[in-house]
């Protein structure tokens, strides 16, 4: 895990979160921005899970459970994903506050990911 | 989910219903991905406050699929799922107080949910007013 790419996802997916309950709120239906900040959301934890595996072979090995974090890192790719295809299929504001709740998981996810990675020790 | 017929606009999975069915599938995924996690890991540590965590886990899967699922009896499985997890999360959460060397241990419902922003306290008490506002009979 790099301290400065989690914080960039983090930003990222409170952003996007925050956007897509308030745009929700208001009544908007899934629109090309909530859905791309999802897709952003999803693809920067794929590169997540690239850094991950690449991480011990260099030396950047977690001080908690590396089993842990897979288990929370697996199961928040899932999320933005499953919220994107919800929205695609059900094209009504409910889906666009589902991908603000999505995200906002996620978000949530990271933190604790982070704090497996750098603080918490088995 | 995707339907639109005007039975579908009453039911339960209708409207702010499919938030509720939102939030409850992401607690699903990350009370029993956690709850694995302990099971296999570290069970011996706290064998009571884990075994609770995949109760726990096992109910947030169950209410999920009951109030996705169409029906008078997958309807009163819903309600009968959340009024577990309502006195789960009091019971777990007053004894995670008392009693912290048995059940201060990380799970979904110690401490009330606080782990995650009190949502799981607050989740039954939304779910029970929602099924009840939206009975089965008025639906499909």
């Amino acid at each position: 895990m790099i301290d400065w790419f989690t914080a960039l996802q983090i930003g990222v997916a409170v952003t996007g979160g925050i956007l897509a309950i308030v745009l929700g709120a208001l009544g908007r239906r899934p629109s090309d921005l909530t859905m791309a900040f999802a897709g952003v959301v999803a693809l920067l934890l794929i590169v997540q899970l690239a850094v991950t595996i690449a991480g011990p072979l260099t030396g950047n090995t977690p001080t908690g459970s590396l089993f842990e974090f897979y288990i929370y890192l697996i199961s928040a790719i899932f999320l933005p994903i499953g919220a994107g295809f919800w929205a695609l299929i059900d094209r009504s504001r409910w889906s666009t506050v589902i991908l603000g709740v999505a995200q906002l998981a996620v978000a949530i996810m990271l933190y604790r990911m982070g704090q497996i990675w750098f603080i918490q020790v088995a | 989910m995707s339907t639109t017929t005007p039975a579908a606009v009453k039911s339960r999975r209708s409207g702010a219903g499919r938030i509720l069915i939102a939030v409850y599938l992401v607690l699903a995924l990350a009370s029993s991905g956690r709850s694995f996690y302990q099971l296999v890991a570290k069970f011996d540590q706290a064998p009571v406050a884990y075994t609770l965590s995949a109760v726990a886990a096992v109910v947030y899967i169950l209410a999920t699929i009951a109030l996705i699922a169409p029906g008078p009896a997958w309807y009163r499985v819903a309600r009968i799922t959340i009024w577990f997890e309502l006195i789960g999360v009091l019971t777990v959460g007053t004894l995670s107080l008392i009693v912290p060397s048995m059940f201060a241990h990380p799970s979904v419902w110690s401490f009330f949910g606080a782990g995650y922003l009190l949502i799981p306290l607050a989740l039954p008490i939304w779910g029970l007013a929602w099924l009840r506002r939206h009975p089965e009979s008025s639906g499909a």
